[in-house]
């Protein structure tokens, strides 16, 4: 299905990453936002309450991060596709919701523009610190799916892709920005509406008597949905729940749900997952980077490379579900890999155990507030490398 | 067009922001290169000290902020007294000639071009495009693009209600600056080159 043509702003345009994130959720269909602003996501939301009047669209300022998360999963059931947009401090906030979302298999799609931390920490000034946060700050087991764009036409890009991955799936999908790439302003290249593949909710045509909530449809294992207020029977719950959705609290039951809800992203990873190569073959040293710090190392692997060193790159453009089939094929065949990002050390981690032993892993964290020394990253290729 | 960092530097209000991207639409969206801005702000909406980094090239930008500015646009004291010291030996300094005394600059070679943007664009009926007026007088004195691509993107960035306006400013600007490029940049150490006003 293609992008409606209301609200898709075809041409090139000077845009920063959070505008250009808010255009791609209205190119992916998103009528309804729920925000409580903070820097230095707020540009989202400020352009979608903006633009929201002349697409029909909702937008609503919330009293704090826990009501913006939970409306846009209400926003949903009602039948529209709905984000919420924020930084580091909201984001712990919106922990809870999120682990509602993924309960409950309700798709939307999370902006997180990550600025340094602990706690308020650095508010105008980047880090790529939530990368684990994103995975494992809600209680229980679970899957999601992580995006990171390393400029301002894949905040564009990638949020479109969000939202698609989120109905595909029915699971919540994270943006993660960085603070550098969203207030970072480039050329955004908006294609025409027609140009613009857009994932529709997967509404069921079952009939009401036999459609049921929860039951598992196709590869994905993902259910169909329906709307509200349509006369289907439709019960929501945090609860464990059957496949009509309601609570049935047994071991049995939270066996086959849970499962099936870390299954659904597992086993379908390899398909989910995208990284970017080059150069990878026959490397002695991979750099391995994700979001703006993708850019930065791309410096230092030149720099390598100008010294004659054999370095490859990988960029994460998902970060989770994790590429651990692309790591593990990879780590015998080089001497080390290089991990560089904005934080003391969070997806290096996945890096190290999917390289299994097999080749050195070397970490260049970065506490944030600015983007590494690219000199930094050359010392540790030069160092791999030898 | 060829790798040129640029720093433009304010305080909240001018439009600094602006200025900037206006040349960087110029450089990526109408003459199809590459630019990449980003901006810090203070605290404060308005008069705060307020400053974007930009970043002209024909190839794709990697790291995103500047190391080693070519060209500066500063448009306030505060401005000039935070920024200036970086710029490169043999930059160019545009500064608006009312609101900064350019004195004690610890960088060789730097060529100094001074305008009284504020004042021309009062003349031209409103204060607020200064920052357009600088933009012109920008293009005009670096060189760095058509001048038809920094007006058409002028023309771009503003509501059509004011486009005929920031035109004039433009060309006030430009015009400006061809005129002071006949009579040289500004050598530092000359008496007093800047008129400071009350």
């Amino acid at each position: 299905m293609h992008a409606d043509p209301v609200g898709v702003l075809t041409g090139a345009h000077f845009m920063d990453g959070d505008h250009a994130a808010c255009e791609g959720a209205i190119a992916a269909g998103a009528r309804f936002a729920a925000g409580y602003p903070i820097t230095p996501s707020t540009e989202v939301v400020e352009r979608f309450s903006n633009r929201a009047p002349r697409i029909g669209a909702t937008f609503i300022q919330m009293e704090d991060e826990l009501a913006a998360s939970i409306a846009i999963l209400g926003a949903v059931w009602g039948g529209v596709k709905a984000f919420t947009v924020t930084s580091g401090p909201g984001f712990s906030l919106m922990m809870e919701h999120i682990g509602y979302a993924v309960m409950t298999e309700t798709p939307c799609v999370f902006i997180d523009v990550q600025r340094g931390g602990p706690s308020t920490g650095l508010p105008t000034l980047p880090a790529q610190a939530d990368m684990m946060q994103v995975k494992w700050g809600s209680h229980g087991d679970y899957e999601i799916i992580a995006l990171c764009p390393n400029s301002p036409q894949e905040c564009f890009d990638l949020t479109i892709q969000a939202f698609n991955l989120s109905e595909k799936y029915r699971v919540p999908v994270f943006v993660m920005m960085d603070e550098v790439v969203g207030h970072m302003t480039e050329k955004v290249v908006i294609p025409s509406a027609d140009k613009i593949e857009v994932e529709p909710r997967h509404f069921t045509t079952k009939d009401k008597s036999s459609f049921q909530l929860y039951a598992p449809v196709g590869e994905e294992q993902t259910p169909e949905m329906t709307k509200v207020g349509e006369g289907y029977n439709v019960h929501v719950t945090g609860l464990t729940h059957d496949e009509r959705g309601y609570p049935n609290m047994t071991p049995a039951v939270q066996e086959r749900m849970v499962k099936r809800l870390v299954t659904k992203i597992r086993d379908n990873a390899e398909k989910i997952c995208i990284v970017e190569q080059n150069q990878v073959e026959g490397a002695d040293v991979v750099v391995v980077s994700y979001g703006i710090t993708s850019r930065v190392a791309q410096r230092a692997v030149e720099m390598a490379r100008a010294e004659g060193l054999k370095v490859g790159t990988l960029r994460l453009i998902t970060a989770w579900p994790f590429p651990e089939h692309i790591f593990r094929a990879l780590a015998p065949k080089v001497k080390g890999m290089v991990v560089a990002e904005l934080n003391l050390g969070q997806m290096v981690r996945e890096v190290s155990r999917c390289a299994e032993g097999k080749c050195r892993v070397a970490a260049v964290g970065h506490a944030g507030g600015t983007v590494h020394n690219p000199q930094d990253i050359l010392k540790a290729i030069q160092e791999v490398a030898r | 067009m060829r790798l040129t960092e640029i720093r433009v530097a304010g305080f909240g209000g001018q439009g600094v922001i602006m200025c900037a991207s206006v040349i960087g639409r110029a450089a990526s969206i109408v003459e199809n290169g590459y630019a990449t801005m980003c901006q810090n702000f203070g605290p404060e909406a308005r008069g705060g000290a307020c400053s974007a980094q930009l970043i002209l090239s024909p190839e794709p930008v990697l790291y995103p902020y500047i190391t080693n500015p070519d060209v500066m646009v500063l448009m306030s004291q505060e401005a000039y007294g935070k920024f200036a010291k970086g710029i490169r030996p043999g930059g160019t300094l545009l500064v608006e000639q009312d609101l900064v005394r350019v004195e004690g600059l610890p960088v060789e070679n730097v060529k100094v071009f001074a305008i009284p943007a504020t004042r021309i664009a009062e003349d031209l009926g409103k204060r607020m495009v200064s920052n357009i007026v600088m933009t012109g007088f920008f293009g005009a004195v670096t060189g760095l693009m058509e001048r038809e691509s920094l007006r058409q993107a002028v023309e771009d960035s503003v509501p059509a209600s004011f486009a005929e306006l920031n035109r004039k400013a433009f060309d006030a600007g430009y015009e400006y600056g061809l005129k002071h490029l006949q009579s040289g940049a500004l050598e530092l150490g000359e008496e007093d080159p800047v008129a400071i006003s009350e």
